[in-house]
């Protein structure tokens, strides 16, 4: 990545083999980055703060190749990048509330994170006694006849908390903006000082449908910093694990989707096949979501063949019983009346905030880490990707679907190719203070860790970046225009991560 | 004699649909489970869900007006009159002399009436909704069920169900394509009327997609079972009206014994439960649509009705 980047990208095989390097630059140098990425010239993978420290990564896909830059920050203020990328207004807000940097000539300065309720303020950064905060400020809407319909943060369904605030015109939405933060945990806090084992348990708690890769994102960065190779066995029961979850999401996605149009075959026959996929990890991997499951050095039990039998058994299930369901949700009529032509996300917006998954793909945007960033055991056995250009729901569906053979495929070849041997590498005694990068492909998108370990091995800073940063302001955008009652079939069909955002 | 008979018949009719009502809903609810391969909860569920809600204190919103205490006693008991005016197991209802097929629109529409009122009166986001949607609603369906009770009145000549139902279980009514017009306009309106699948989702908890539990969202404790009950009887009493206009077999003629009242009875059980499983397989089958093609969907029930009357005409003047 030469200009206007002050220096190249590193190449996926160099972070994934070692120790991530970081670019440090001076202010001028920062904000030129800033305006390159908003004129397009790569894409922000995320931005975060450490002591005394800003840090922001860039990704281009084209090369293949990932850079940080760092940006000391000794009076807490940085020159703000959202003013000329607003993919990372939500970060820099939240960088505000848990750090205490200010983003200097930032338009939107509002809490993100913080509602007032820790009973302090700046949680790792200088720690204060703080009380309740002002009410906090919608953005204004005016004009003729609007009317406003508050909507969370406490649903009637039985899904996570966040709030909706839709103005409309009659059905139509004209503006929607939400606010998050409700499921704060505290996490980068916690993993500040904690042990590598600790930090894993603690990655594969951000976000409960994706325990596997959270955990091999974090796993990632700890191999990397140390510079560590895992056995084969080990990569290749990742890959299981991971297209397991894929698997398991995609489907209940599928079924969800198709529910909020009132179409309940669909979720019944889902649901079903997504339960099956739920035991046999249990059967295979000890545990239905797979927690726990992925340890720095490898993963923390070995697939006895009479799971792997199990396994073979759940492919040639949904492999038989998928198809008839996907002809289903082509040829209900009624169905494909709702999720064609709603919440029509346009290709320049995913491109821009480097939407990752389904979200990215169903507009247009060809990225998947498992093939652009290649990490083993995917170098040898790549993904196919689906793309599609029309940006709807009914596309996201459909890269789901394809998705959903893509792994079906992968967890075939996988287990055909189980290589024999250790399942877990021994950490190395830990040699000084190293950071590393890890950058999984999740069924919601690319997750992004980067992990500092002190000289003693434990976790200096961590921090992880949840796909559903960059997917949330794009709802709002795929919402705009459609009519209120669309909106949970926008909103399923995207699917984001609530507490993987708050963190 | 015949009048103590008639107010008996009445009598028992008005409490067979009272007591029927609730478990026409469980079935339909048993029956989509079934399809959808869950085990459902049982038939029953709704006559306890009515008396947990009988026994729960109610909630109130703090600017709630004495309509929202009002609304759900108006509703029910013009939801009940009504569907006590549709002969079920016997023709020959005392009251069908002072009330005909229009009392029974003019009803159902004064409970929509308060019904909207009540969704309003809170003043939350979700009632507008439901009540602006409501209405919406309304407004493409009184209209088609008007035009179809013309069609019906125009062929059986008169609008009063124990004539209509008494003429087309006789031969003289024969094979007539305005007939049919009117059973597919009918179940149309009943289906949005009721607030079922494809217009609207009983089942749902997505607050932005509901009509009617947007409205009702605000209720609480015995309000919300006049409510359910209400809606259950307005159920039951399309189902009813379908039958008893469309498929008159089996009622027992006004003036007839014991027996025919019983055999009535049973027809009418046979009927009810055909209409929920029909009902239920119907909606198992189709997506809701969007708000805005509801009027669409709607407005073929009118253009229905209204050929069905102009058909009538056409050939009556020939």
């Amino acid at each position: 990545m030469s200009e206007p980047f002050p220096a190249p990208a590193v190449p996926a095989a160099a972070f994934r083999a070692g120790p991530m390097p970081r670019t440090p630059v001076g202010a001028a140098q920062w904000v030129r980055a800033a305006e390159a990425l908003g004129a397009g010239a790569a894409t922000l993978a995320s931005l975060w703060a450490s002591a005394g420290e800003v840090h922001m990564a860039l990704h281009d896909p084209g090369q293949g190749g990932v850079l940080i830059l760092s940006l000391a920050v000794p009076e807490g203020r940085f020159p703000s990048v959202a003013r000329h990328h607003p993919p990372a207004q939500r970060l820099e807000r939240a960088m505000a509330d848990l750090h205490g940097v200010v983003a200097q000539g930032a338009e939107d300065v509002r809490p993100w994170l913080d509602h007032g309720r820790w009973g302090l303020r700046h949680p790792l950064g200088a720690r204060e006694e703080a009380g309740p905060l002002p009410p906090y400020p919608f953005l204004p809407v005016a004009g003729e006849s609007l009317h406003e319909v508050p909507v969370g943060p406490v649903h009637a369904g039985i899904i996570e908390p966040g709030h909706f605030r839709f103005t409309a015109q009659g059905e139509t939405l004209v503006r929607l903006e939400a606010r998050l933060g409700y499921v704060h945990k505290g996490v980068d806090r916690l993993m500040a000082g904690a042990s590598l084992a600790r930090g894993a348990e603690l990655a594969g708690r951000v976000s409960g449908d994706s325990a596997v890769a959270c955990a091999w994102a974090f796993a990632q960065a700890a191999e990397a910093a140390l510079s560590l190779t895992l056995p084969p066995r080990a990569l290749a029961l990742r890959l299981v694990m991971a297209e397991l979850e894929r698997l398991a999401n995609h489907l209940g996605d599928v079924g969800a989707i198709c529910n909020d149009a009132s179409f309940a075959m669909m979720q019944a026959h889902c649901s079903v096949l997504r339960e099956r996929v739920l035991r046999a990890a249990a059967a295979a991997f000890g545990h239905r979501m797979m927690r726990d499951r992925i340890v720095p050095g490898g993963v923390a039990g070995d697939l006895s063949p009479a799971g792997a039998a199990e396994l073979r058994a759940l492919l040639e299930t949904v492999v038989t019983r998928l198809p008839p369901l996907v002809r289903l949700y082509d040829e209900t009529a009624s169905l494909q009346d709702r999720t064609v032509g709603a919440g029509t996300l346009a290709p320049a917006l995913a491109l821009r905030f480097g939407a990752g998954g389904f979200v990215g793909r169903a507009s247009g945007r060809d990225v998947d880490v498992r093939r652009d960033l290649a990490y083993p055991p995917y170098d040898v056995l790549p993904p196919a990707v689906p793309v599609r250009t029309d940006g709807d729901v009914n596309a996201r569906v459909w890269i789901r679907i394809r998705e959903i053979e893509a792994s079906l495929g992968l967890l075939r070849l996988a287990l055909d190719r189980l290589p024999p041997g250790p399942v877990r590498a021994d950490l190395p005694a830990p040699a000084g203070a190293a950071e590393g990068l890890g950058l999984v492909e999740g069924f919601r998108g690319d997750i992004l860790v980067w992990l500092a370990l002190a000289a003693d091995g434990r976790i200096a800073r961590c921090h992880l970046r949840d796909p559903s940063w960059f997917q949330w302001p794009l709802l709002e955008a795929a919402a705009e225009g459609n009519i209120i009652a669309d909106f949970p079939l926008c909103n399923k069909s995207f699917n984001c991560s609530y507490s993987g955002h708050d963190l | 004699m015949e009048l103590i008979l008639g107010l008996l018949v009445q009598g028992g009719q008005m409490l067979v649909v009272l007591l029927l009502a609730p478990g026409l809903v469980g079935l339909v609810r048993k029956v989509r489970a079934r399809l959808t391969r869950r085990r459902g909860a049982p038939v029953l569920q709704p006559y306890r869900d009515l008396l947990r809600l009988m026994k729960k204190e109610v909630v109130l919103a703090e600017n709630a007006s004495w309509m929202f205490r009002v609304a759900p006693y108006t509703i029910f008991a013009a939801t009940w009159v009504a569907a006590a005016l549709v002969p079920t197991f016997a023709l020959g209802l005392q009251f069908s002399w002072t009330a005909d097929l229009i009392a029974i629109v003019a009803l159902l529409g004064s409970a929509r009436f308060f019904l909207a009122l009540a969704g309003m009166d809170v003043g939350t986001a979700f009632g507008g909704i439901g009540a602006s949607r409501e209405v919406m609603i309304g407004a493409f369906a009184e209209p088609a069920m008007l035009l179809t009770v013309f069609t019906l009145a125009l062929v059986a000549g008169s609008t009063q169900l124990s004539v209509v139902a008494a003429f087309m279980a006789s031969p003289a009514v024969g094979l007539r394509v305005s007939l049919g017009m009117a059973l597919v306009a009918l179940v149309i309106v009943a289906i949005a009327e009721n607030a079922r699948i494809p217009v609207d989702n009983p089942a749902t908890h997505l607050e932005l997609t509901m009509v009617h539990e947007a409205m009702v969202l605000e209720y609480s404790g015995r309000h919300l079972a006049m409510i359910e009950i209400a809606a259950a009887l307005k159920l039951l009493l399309y189902v009813a009206l379908i039958a008893c206009v469309f498929f008159p077999w089996g009622m027992a003629a006004a003036g007839s014994g014991v027996l025919a009242h019983l055999l009535g009875l049973a027809a009418f059980l046979l009927k009810l439960a055909a209409g929920g499983v029909l009902l239920a397989t119907f909606e198992t089958a189709i997506a809701k649509m969007r708000v805005f093609r509801v009027p669409d969907f709607l407005g073929a029930a009118l253009m229905l009705g209204l050929l069905g009357t102009l058909l009538l005409f056409v050939s009556r003047s020939l």
